[in-house]
């Protein structure tokens, strides 16, 4: 088991090697460099810069050295947990993402946990009480909530909550609170207004949700060991808890392992115009400006979010389901 | 009640099946899967139902505890149970299926033994966690009683390391051990009838006569009745004390074990036992089979269902007129009347 573990952790670590890599690659793909956007949007403001200083500008910032080089000296300061410099803001990255880490990752979780609050339940009534007017009903508002983009929803919410009862919806703080330090005022502040987002992007995540919960049942609902078990005289909510949702489980905990991820990088668009301070916005920015480190180091921590929350589904799996334990053994 | 048995009189039937008709309410049409089936099961004896895939032989069984999924329904008949002398007879058919009466009944008076012993058990809980629930179910006791319990019949029905392999999972046991722990939970609340479906058809033959040894030992010691089964006629002579032939959704023809092997007189039947292949059967010929198919279930022939099939029939059969109905032959023996003389 401790070996099976091991073996996964390890995984996990060259994976993020990969993805350290396949991040920068990325990043590099577009044309031209920070220093070409730099001078473009000098332009768009009617001054300009010479030849001479872009030049300087690239060596100051080690734009001149091959790409392979560049993503040597990015990576080896990642170990040291430096994930390089940001241009635009001209501070390191880790200060620039540091506040955002926290509401992102508290966001993601929440809208995960508020799925499983209401997918689950109602995927399990929608197999149990199959081809009922309740069934078609969740499965008309789960497509109703996958077919209207999350944005909209933000919009529509903003829009409903100014317009009727005054609240400006948006943002994640109180005005007080906003650059203010972590503290258990905060933190209250920060609940206060979470709701919405998670709202919003838990609806967006409940219709897939809600459809893998049913199918899975319904399938496990036709086993023989359900009738099995119906033979003994169980009532009828307790066999369905105990058995074919149990078994019905398995493929929702592996589906949140990469609802996270989905979560963070999904939750772009609605970040922008609740104005979140979420990592959604700043990595949109910084990709528009070719900041590329700033943004390489968020597309790596998505990467790593995606690692973290498949290892740990993976344990859960293995902690839940006796017969992936039995293999690992 | 024309089929009162004159011997057995004395002694009512435990399970009286009178009439059964199970129909699936399909997009594509009715399938009367069930149509008319009458059957009584005595106490402390076997009755075989022997049949084909499909002739409605599970459905029937199953109705027994009312556990025929949407879109089947039980559309006429009753099931009479007689379980204990001193209360009322229960009119199954009757009961709600969700309610208390049948909870009670099912795994506390009727209980079931199912063909697969693999996909009957859950694979995430042990073998043993599956049976105390059932003991729990219906006896007063306390959680470490039913696991003693447990392991008694465990050791009962020969399991091997009884102790272990109650904390282990069904895909760690043998197939045959898992038929007897599937076994052991049938029975381990003392049911007064017991359905076997098939329960030795997944197993290979050795382990199938030792299943089959089981069964009989704890019958003799346990005093249950047993409804087996099958389509396999050996398992029938080896295991029933009566046998009732069933085609297309009804009894064709019921009598002892004796009278069906050595006297039958509906023509299906004597098509299946011309079926089985014998050593000493010296010249090396085909063996006879039943002419004609099964009718296609949307397409079932009304009055007597084997008329397409006969070889000599009447007149008035051909043309469908005569209904389908049981009657005595002989004291014990039942036919139907439409066949009494085709066979």
């Amino acid at each position: 088991m401790a070996l099976y573990i091991g073996k996964r952790v390890l995984y996990g670590f060259i994976a993020i090697w990969i993805i350290s890599i396949l991040s920068f690659i990325i990043i590099q793909l577009p044309p031209g460099d920070y220093v070409s956007s730099y001078i473009a949007n000098l332009a768009a403001q009617g001054s300009s810069l010479d030849q001479a200083e872009a030049e300087n500008l690239r060596i100051f910032y080690g734009l001149d050295k091959p790409w392979h080089i560049q993503y040597l000296k990015w990576a080896s300061r990642i170990v040291t947990g430096d994930l390089g410099y940001s241009f635009e803001w001209e501070k390191p990255v880790m200060s620039v993402i540091q506040g955002r880490i926290l509401t992102t990752v508290l966001l993601a979780l929440f809208a995960l946990v508020f799925t499983w609050l209401f997918a689950i339940p109602i995927g399990i009534y929608s197999a149990v009480h199959k081809y009922s007017i309740g069934d078609y009903l969740a499965t008309f508002l789960g497509f109703l909530g996958l077919a209207i983009p999350d944005f909209l929803i933000a919009l529509i919410a903003m829009w409903f909550g100014y317009s009727i009862f005054g609240w400006s919806v948006g943002g994640l703080f109180s005005p007080e609170f906003g650059t203010a330090p972590w503290s258990i005022a905060k933190f209250l502040d920060l609940m206060k207004h979470l709701w919405v987002p998670v709202i919003i992007l838990g609806t967006a995540g409940m219709a897939a949700m809600i459809r893998v919960v049913r199918a899975n049942l319904l399938d496990e609902l036709s086993k023989p060991y359900v009738v099995t078990a119906r033979a003994k005289g169980i009532s009828e909510w307790k066999l369905i808890m105990k058995y074919p949702v149990r078994m019905a489980l398995n493929p929702v905990i592996s589906m949140s392992a990469y609802l996270l991820p989905y979560l963070i990088s999904g939750s772009v668009i609605v970040s922008v115009v609740l104005s979140l301070p979420t990592l959604g916005p700043t990595l949109l920015k910084s990709l528009l400006s070719q900041d590329s480190y700033l943004a390489g180091g968020i597309i790596f921590l998505i990467g790593i979010f995606t690692i973290l929350g498949t290892l740990i589904s993976d344990l859960l799996l293995l902690w839940i389901d006796p017969r992936i334990k039995f293999e690992a053994r | 009640m024309t089929k009162k048995n004159t011997k057995i009189e004395k002694q009512k039937p435990i399970l009286s099946v009178n009439g059964l008709k199970v129909h699936f309410f399909t997009d594509e049409g009715t399938v009367k899967a069930v149509e008319g089936a009458s059957f009584d099961v005595l106490a402390g004896r076997t009755l075989g139902i022997v049949g084909e895939s499909g002739c409605g032989k599970s459905v029937a069984t199953r109705s027994l505890l009312r556990l025929v999924d949407s879109p089947g329904k039980i559309v006429d008949g009753e099931i009479i149970y007689r379980g204990d002398a001193n209360k009322k007879e229960i009119n199954i058919t009757s009961l709600k299926t969700s309610g208390s009466d049948i909870k009670s009944i099912r795994g506390g008076e009727i209980s079931l033994i199912f063909q697969e012993p693999m996909t009957s058990f859950s694979p995430v809980h042990t073998v043993g966690n599956q049976i105390i629930e059932a003991i729990k179910l219906h006896k007063k006791l306390n959680k470490d009683d039913a696991k003693g319990l447990t392991l008694d019949w465990f050791k009962r029905v020969g399991m091997p390391d009884p102790e272990q392999r109650m904390n282990q999972y069904p895909w760690q046991l043998s197939g045959g051990q898992r038929q007897r722990a599937m076994i052991a939970m049938a029975l381990c609340c003392d049911p007064k009838i017991v359905i076997a479906d098939e329960p030795t058809t997944a197993l290979d033959v050795t382990t199938q006569a030792q299943i089959l040894d089981l069964l009989k030992e704890l019958q003799e010691e346990n005093g249950m009745s047993i409804i087996f089964i099958t389509h396999d006629l050996g398992v029938i002579a080896e295991i029933s004390d009566d046998v009732s032939v069933m085609y297309l959704g009804n009894i064709v023809e019921s009598a002892s074990v004796d009278e069906i092997f050595h006297s039958p007189k509906h023509p299906y039947t004597t098509g299946l036992l011309n079926s089985i292949p014998s050593i000493t059967n010296k010249n090396r010929e085909r063996l006879p089979t039943i002419s004609g198919s099964i009718p296609h279930p949307h397409n079932r022939p009304s009055g007597c269902t084997f008329r397409n099939r006969c070889q000599n029939p009447s007149d008035d059969c051909r043309e469908g007129k005569i209904e389908m109905k049981l009657i005595e032959v002989s004291p014990g023996h039942f036919v139907d009347q439409c066949c009494i003389n085709c066979g």
